[in-house]
C-alpha cells in the first residue's frame, strides 16, 4: 500500500475483519455447540406468556414514513455543509451566498411544515 | 496488492448482495442485503479515494434511505402470494428495462475501453492533486460556485420532496384534543377561580 490515504484506512479494514470474524464466532458457535432440541411450544412466538394476536407483519403508520424523508432531506441539507464549510475560505463571498440561499429555500419548506403541523405527532 | 485484495473483496461482496437483494423473497432480508451493498459500495469509493462520497453513501443511503425503505417495507402489506401474482403480467416490461439497462452498461464499458486512455487523461486533469488537496475541499471548491445552479436545483428538488411529502402523507384526524401549551401557560388566576362570600347558613 503505497497510497497514504488508505493506510490511514486500514484500521478501520481491520476492525472489519476483526468483527466479521467475532460475530462469525458468536453466531457459528452457538450453533455448533449448543444442544438443539426445539419443540412446538420452544420455537412459537413468546409474547408475554400468551398468544400472539396478530401477525408481526402488521401495517406501519404512514406519519412514520413522513418523520423519515424529512429528516432525509435535512440530513442531506447537512451532507452539503461539509465540503462548504472546509473549503469556505477558498470559495469566497459567492460561495457564503449561495450556500445561505440554499438555506434559505429549505427553511422555507421547514417553516411551510412547521405550519401545517407536520412535525406534531396527533 | 492489498489495494487489490480489497477491491475484489468489496467487489465481490457487492455483487453478492445485490444478487440477494432481487432474489430474497422476504422484502425486509433484500433491504438489509441492500444495506451490505451500500457498505460495501463506500469501500470501494474509498479505495477510489473519494472519502467524501463514501461517508455520505454511508451517513444518507446506510442511514437514512435504507430507513426509509424498511418503512416502506413495513407499511406495503407484503402478501407474497399476491406479489408472486403478478409476476407473469409484469415481466415483459421487466424484462426489456432490463435489457435496455444491460445495452447501456454494455455500450459504457465498450466506449470506456475505446476511449480509455483519453478519458483517463482527461479525468486525472480535472480533479486536483490528491496529496495537496483532501477531497471533501475539492469538491467544496468547485460545487458552490462552478456548480451554482446544479447547487441550487438540488435545493429547489430537496424543497419539493418535502412539500411532496407533507401534501401526500399529512392527514389531520379530526376529533384529536391537542395540548396547547401557549393557553395553558398563558392562563391567569382571574380566568378561571372566583370567590364568592356566602353568608353563614346561605350555602346550597
Amino acid at each position: 500500500m503505497q497510497n497514504p490515504l488508505l493506510v490511514q484506512y486500514l484500521p478501520i479494514l481491520l476492525f472489519l475483519g476483526i468483527a466479521i470474524v467475532v460475530s462469525g464466532a458468536a453466531v457459528g458457535l452457538s450453533w455448533v455447540l449448543a444442544v438443539h432440541k426445539p419443540d412446538s411450544e420452544k420455537v412459537s412466538a413468546y409474547e408475554c406468556g400468551f398468544d400472539a394476536f396478530s401477525d408481526a407483519r402488521a401495517k406501519f403508520d404512514v406519519r412514520y414514513y413522513l418523520v423519515a424523508i424529512l429528516f432525509i432531506i435535512f440530513d442531506l441539507e447537512v451532507a452539503f455543509l461539509f465540503p462548504w464549510a472546509i473549503s469556505l475560505g477558498d470559495i469566497g463571498t459567492f460561495g457564503f451566498w449561495s450556500m445561505v440561499v440554499f438555506l434559505g429555500v429549505l427553511t422555507v419548506g421547514f417553516i411551510y411544515e412547521w405550519k401545517k403541523g407536520a412535525l406534531e405527532w396527533e | 496488492m492489498y489495494e487489490a485484495i480489497a477491491f475484489y473483496g468489496f467487489s465481490a461482496i457487492l455483487l453478492l448482495a445485490a444478487v440477494l437483494v432481487i432474489v430474497s423473497r422476504n422484502p425486509v432480508h433484500s433491504v438489509l442485503w441492500l444495506i451490505l451493498a451500500f457498505f460495501n459500495a463506500a469501500g470501494l469509493f474509498v479505495l477510489l479515494g473519494a472519502e467524501f462520497v463514501a461517508m455520505i453513501l454511508v451517513i444518507v443511503y446506510v442511514g437514512a434511505v435504507a430507513v426509509l425503505f424498511l418503512f416502506v417495507v413495513m407499511m406495503l402489506d407484503v402478501d407474497l402470494s399476491e406479489l408472486r401474482a403478478g409476476f407473469a403480467q409484469y415481466l415483459p416490461l421487466g424484462v426489456l428495462i432490463g435489457v435496455v439497462l444491460l445495452v447501456e452498461l454494455i455500450f459504457f464499458v465498450i466506449s470506456g475501453w475505446t476511449l480509455g486512455p483519453a478519458l483517463k487523461s482527461a479525468i486525472v486533469a480535472a480533479a486536483p492533486d490528491a496529496a495537496q488537496v483532501s477531497n471533501t475541499r475539492a469538491i467544496g471548491r468547485l460545487l458552490y460556485t462552478d456548480y451554482v445552479f446544479v447547487f441550487q436545483g438540488a435545493g429547489m428538488v430537496l424543497l419539493v420532496a418535502m412539500i411532496g411529502a407533507i401534501v401526500l402523507t399529512l392527514r389531520q384526524r379530526p376529533g384529536v384534543r391537542k395540548q396547547n401549551i401557549a393557553a395553558q401557560v398563558s392562563r391567569q388566576r382571574g380566568d378561571t377561580v372566583t370567590l364568592h362570600k356566602v353568608e353563614t347558613g346561605a350555602g346550597a
